[in-house]
């Protein structure tokens, strides 16, 4: 490994990932070159099908590239053995899903610190750490509630604390707030927003316009490949007056 | 009726104030019904006036002596520059999407290039709104207007998208 600090977090090159064959033969990742740099939220956009998912699943390590290189902390990811890839998931990823995939029979505090009792950690580290995390993301007094008591916003800051349960290298969000309202959506982007203060490293592919426009770095897919790349940095501070009616 | 828009009409090819007329109702819709043909002539007179456009007497062997209209090289700049231009809280829908239109027509530029650079600027207006809605405490008046400010941004992006999806389609059928 080279000079950690240009390692990229995450870095993949020629990228493929293809279902079926002949007729049936679907490109759903057909080339992707891409490096997250560390404290990096970077964004991927695309229409419906254009394999988002697909590529987050390959770069977490839960699914296998048909082609190409994954590598995670200047590590190549994409020839370990099912042993070690389990490891590597559990250990450097944190996972959050549209469905906030919980389990129902769990509370929250449980829900976050299971992850880190399948890392190994004595059930007194665990709980420590899933309540420290759920106070991180304003669930303290949630703790104790089963997923079906809570709403779809407070879920999925509960499924957020379970991502960052065993201080993952990089947090994989799909589709986080797809099945939020505005003012859940804000929660979420709030804590996204802590995160990248705190110097995590986030990949977030999304239909939803807000999350990509608060993203360090904007990448849009089509096809399965990269078509174009923005950075949003520097805004149009003062027209926002001019956006609600107020001229100036 | 803005005058970037007729001219813009203007940009592919010389036409007659009536032809001028049935390329913004073609582009329009029903809602080009609300323009009145009077309009249209009173802005060409204004825009001959400035020296954005020049006319000819048509002859014709029938009717009326018949004016066509034609772009003068300040008329080609001043499209250009409207093309280029990224003009947004005006909520001018149609002169966006006319703009869309008259590129392709003309072959000015491309429009997909237009939407591209149009969402950007939206992004980055979103980026602004939602950093100031983040800073916000919840429920404050400020966050409200904010999260209009958002909701309205995203339906512009979301239309966007729709022209995007579009002007995609056309082209892979030239
Ligand atoms: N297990 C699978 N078997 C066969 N085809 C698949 C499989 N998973 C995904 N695909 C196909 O791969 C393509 C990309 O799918 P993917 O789920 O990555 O899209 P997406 O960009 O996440 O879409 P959405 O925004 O709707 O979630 C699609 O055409 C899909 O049908
Ligand atoms: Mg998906």
């Amino acid at each position: 490994m080279s000079d950690t600090a240009d390692t990229p977090v995450l870095r993949t090159r020629g990228l493929r990932k293809q279902y079926g064959k002949g007729e049936v033969l679907v490109r759903a990742v057909a080339g992707v070159d891409l490096d997250v740099a560390s404290g990096e939220t970077v964004a991927v956009m695309g229409p419906s099908g254009c394999g988002k998912s697909t590529l987050l699943h390959v770069l977490g390590g839960l699914d296998r590239p048909s082609e190409g290189e994954v590598w995670l902390d200047g590590r190549r990811i994409d020839r370990l053995g099912e042993k070690a890839l389990a490891r590597m998931r559990r250990e450097a990823v944190g996972f959050v899903f549209q469905g906030f995939h919980l389990m129902d029979e769990l509370t929250a505090v449980e829900n976050v610190e299971l992850s880190a009792l399948l890392a190994g950690n004595s059930p007194r580290a665990a709980r420590r750490r899933a309540t420290e995390l759920l106070e991180r993301v304003g669930l303290a007094d949630r703790a104790g509630f089963l997923p079906a008591a809570l709403s779809g916003g407070q879920r999925q800051r509960v499924a957020i604390a379970r991502a960052l349960c065993n201080e993952p290298r990089v947090v994989l969000a799909d589709e986080p707030t797809g099945n939020l309202d505005s003012a859940a959506t804000l929660d979420v982007l709030r804590l996204f927003e802590s995160l990248h203060e705190a110097g995590h490293t986030l990949v977030i592919v999304t239909h939803d316009d807000r999350i990509a426009a608060t993203a360090d770095r904007l990448i849009s897919m089509r096809d399965g490949a990269f078509v174009d790349e923005t950075r949003l940095a520097g805004g149009t501070s003062g027209k926002l007056g001019a956006l609600a009616g107020l001229e100036g | 009726m803005q005058q970037e828009v007729v001219l813009a009409m203007l940009a592919k090819e010389p036409a007659y104030g009536y032809a001028l007329r049935a390329r913004l109702s073609a582009a329009l819709g029903p809602l080009g019904d609300a323009m009145n043909a009077g309009q249209i002539y009173v802005t060409l007179t204004r825009l001959e006036k400035a020296g954005l456009v020049a006319s000819e007497e048509a002859t014709s062997t029938e009717g009326p002596a018949r004016k066509v209209y034609g772009l003068t090289s300040a008329g080609q700049e001043r499209v250009g520059a409207w093309l280029a231009e990224v003009s947004w809280p005006r909520p001018d829908l149609a002169e966006f999407h006319l703009k869309l239109v008259a590129a392709a027509a003309a072959g000015l530029a491309d429009p997909l290039a237009i939407v591209d650079q149009q969402r950007r600027e939206l992004l980055r207006r979103l980026r602004d709104a939602q950093r100031a809605a983040m800073a916000e405490p919840d429920r404050s008046d400020a966050a409200l207007l904010l999260e209009g400010i958002v909701l309205r941004l995203q339906a512009d992006l979301r239309w966007l998208e729709a022209c995007e999806r579009n002007w995609t389609e056309r082209r892979g059928n030239l």
